[in-house]
């Protein structure tokens, strides 16, 4: 075995090794979110599933970009089958270990190329739409700083690992037509044979061929490795959470606002005063912090891990910011700022037990990056779930939030409080008594 | 004075009579004066299709929804299961509401409180009374005019009921006109989720304002609703353009009644 196989195999334990360690700081934080059983009706999840995350139905909503990432997507999920041969090929220093299968192995390469120039193509459209046309959604102020490096660097890494695979086979495919011997004559170059012409390959040397070949191929792998752990800090996490996200998704009707079990046994016991109130829930340990049970969310503990794992999934296209009726009108509310916000603040708690080894309060909260302005701005018409491609909810978080704004802290908006008072004395969210409530069929 | 025949459930349990389906008025439809309207051409319907029907009456009270909305759960939870022992003490089986927020809370909410119902939107109701022939429709004064509808959120996202409303429109023999963002992806009218009740929060524009544009600006002679909060928010942003004489906003409920000459 030589030594680039066993540099080879150590870069692969060690980034495999260190994504797993990723996956699980992120599940752990994750699991930082209040316990829900979702298990009901697998069939329709699977299925929910299979059409959302694996056919893109919601991407193509919006035909131009749901094509051109139905092109990306492909792209990465097809041309990673070529990942596996260049595993093997590292492990064993062999060259082009699959291309026994023959003509089904040209049909292979040639595919992996269109895609790849798809592709590349895509992902310079891309980068065209966000930084040139300056698309609303795109340049809105939440995605200031890091989020729009995030993105860009995403795509100029997409755009790198495309020119490196092409540039690799057209090397290849060179030293093909020249009859190396080790670049044994296999796979079929459609777009790397006119990358080859293009930059004049035929008239560099055979050392200088084979030193390109190699560069882009430890470039291809390496680069992969790297965006692999790049993931778990990146938006680009939803290419892997998009699938357990959809899967987990809401099929109740949308908006169906769910049960507090616990307020039910106090109303219950308040109107029947036979029924003794329900006990309080012992505080939950989580990480060595005690949580105690409250009414809504102040914090992430609060929230279902569900909506943790939304954060996770969201890849900030905004396209639900752009159908939510309160941000159309300049309100201060963005749903994708809900759910950005959500994940900073998850992951500022995860950081601070990975450095503390256990969780103590700081002092803030999720109420800390959202506002009572945003939160009270919500019409609840999801329109912002129905938009999401990852069926992510920002409506139960806010709902959430509201919850612990009532009936934690007393904080509402002046109005709602008449509106509470009228319920509770008159039955109507208006001031008339049920002495009025007939008064329409005599008019 | 108009001859409406409506009797409570308290009127029927004392006939021990039942009735098909109990009317869930709402309070927007007890209260608001516009609403009432829709309340009132809803109730000629079901007279006209001889529709054996109750209301609660005075036992009715608000389903709750806008104080869960508006984080108030106790309230909320108050309300629900005051409604839930009523309907269960008269034995409900099947209601129908003229509003989506009543409807959405009732259908959806209250079977984890322990009601559990048969609920329709009136919109669903009239097409279903249409296809059993019960009532005939005719275009009437609606023949030929340009109708619009608004989707309410909390029947056609909220519930994916997007049809019932608009085969009960095309009975009318008018064009019906789709709006930009209509079904799926319709635009809220901004009174959801408690906005009703207070004052928007600061923004360039009102939401019924946004709306209002886009729903006049396919010319239509007639905006549809199916919601009272949607029809005042629209009946704002008409009259916001000075459009009030042009286009008129009307609750299906209404537009049947009006084309049959109930």
């Amino acid at each position: 075995m030589g030594i680039a196989s066993i540099v080879f195999i150590l870069l692969v334990g060690a980034a495999s090794w260190l994504f797993a360690r990723n996956i699980m700081r992120v599940r752990r934080n994750i699991l930082l979110g209040k316990d829900e059983v979702i298990n009901d009706r697998p069939g329709e999840r699977w299925a929910v599933m299979t059409r959302v995350a694996l056919g893109q139905s919601k991407m193509v909503v919006r035909p131009i970009a749901g094509f051109l990432h139905i092109i990306v997507y492909a792209g990465f999920v097809i041309i990673n089958i070529e990942v596996l041969e260049i595993i093997i090929d590292g492990i064993f220093g062999t060259h082009r270990v699959l291309s026994f299968l023959g003509g089904f192995y040209d049909f292979l390469i040639g595919s992996f190329e269109w895609l790849a120039l798809g592709v590349w193509v895509a992902c310079v459209v891309f980068l065209v739409r966000r930084n040139g046309i300056k698309l609303k959604r795109f340049v809105q102020k939440e995605l200031d700083g890091w989020p729009k490096s995030d993105a860009n660097l995403i795509l100029f890494t997409e755009i790198a690992l495309m020119s490196a695979f092409l540039l690799m086979n057209a090397a290849d495919w060179t030293l093909q037509q020249r009859g190396d011997e080790h670049y044994i004559a296999a796979g079929a170059f459609p777009v790397s044979s006119a990358v080859a012409g293009l930059f004049s390959f035929s008239a560099i040397s055979s050392g200088t061929l084979i030193a390109i070949e190699r560069t882009c191929w430890w470039f291809h792998i390496i680069g992969i490795l790297a965006f692999l752990n790049y993931l778990p800090y990146s938006k680009h996490l939803h290419i892997l959470l998009a699938f357990p996200n959809t899967w987990y998704s809401k099929l109740k009707p949308k908006t169906e606002i769910g049960n507090m079990e616990r307020v039910t046994g106090e109303v219950k016991s308040m109107l029947d005063p036979s029924i003794a109130p329900p006990e309080m829930a012992a505080p939950r340990m989580v990480v060595g912090h005690e949580v105690t049970d409250r009414f809504g969310a102040k914090d992430v503990f609060d929230l279902s891990w569900k909506s943790l794992m939304d954060a996770y999934s969201c890849t900030e296209c905004g396209r639900c910011t752009s159908e939510c009726p309160a941000n159309l009108t300049g309100k201060l509310l963005s749903p994708r700022k809900i759910m950005m916000d959500t994940r900073d603040r998850v992951e500022e708690v995860g950081k601070a037990i990975d450095a503390k080894g256990k969780w103590e309060d700081d002092g803030k909260s999720l109420h800390t990056r959202i506002t009572e302005e945003e939160l009270w701005a919500c019409t609840t018409c999801n329109a912002c779930t129905q938009a999401c491609p990852v069926n992510i909810d920002p409506v139960n978080i806010i709902m959430e939030m509201r919850r612990y704004l009532v009936m934690e802290e007393s904080k509402t908006r002046p109005a709602l409080t008449g509106m509470f008072n009228n319920v509770e004395n008159n039955g109507a969210p208006w001031a008339f008594g049920p002495d009025k409530r007939l008064d329409w069929t005599q008019q | 004075m108009e001859q409406l025949q409506i009797r409570t459930m308290a009127e029927f349990a004392a006939t021990g009579e039942v009735p098909e389906v109990l009317f869930w008025v709402g309070c927007a439809g007890s209260f608001d004066d516009r609403a009432k309207k829709i309340t009132k051409a809803f109730v000629r319907i079901l007279n006209a299709a001889k529709v054996k029907f109750a209301i609660l009456g005075q036992e009715e009270t608000c389903t709750g929804d806008p104080a869960r909305r508006a984080g108030n759960e106790f309230l909320f939870q108050m309300q629900a299961l005051q409604n839930v022992t009523v309907l269960n003490g008269y034995g409900v089986k099947r209601i129908v509401t003229a509003c989506p927020h009543c409807f959405n809370t009732l259908k959806n909410e209250y079977p984890a409180l322990g009601g559990t119902y048969e609920v329709l939107h009136h919109t669903q109701f009239i097409n279903a009374l249409m296809k059993e022939g019960r009532i005939k429709v005719e275009g009437g004064s609606f023949k030929g005019k340009r109708i619009t509808f608004h989707d309410p959120c909390y029947l056609g996202r909220g519930n994916n009921e997007y049809e019932a409303p608009r085969e009960v429109l095309l009975k009318l023999d008018a064009a019906l006109v789709e709006l930009k963002r209509s079904k799926q992806n319709g635009l809220c009218c901004g009174a959801g989720g408690a906005q009703m009740f207070k004052e928007a929060e600061p923004g360039t524009r009102e939401v019924n304002i946004e709306r209002s544009e886009e729903a006049l600006g396919v010319e239509p002679n007639v905006i549809a609703a199916g919601c009272p909060f949607c029809n005042t928010m629209l009946t704002d942003g008409v009259k916001h353009f000075n459009k009030e004489g042009e286009v008129k906003v009307m609750d299906i409920a209404e537009m049947i009644a009006t084309a049959n000459d109930l």
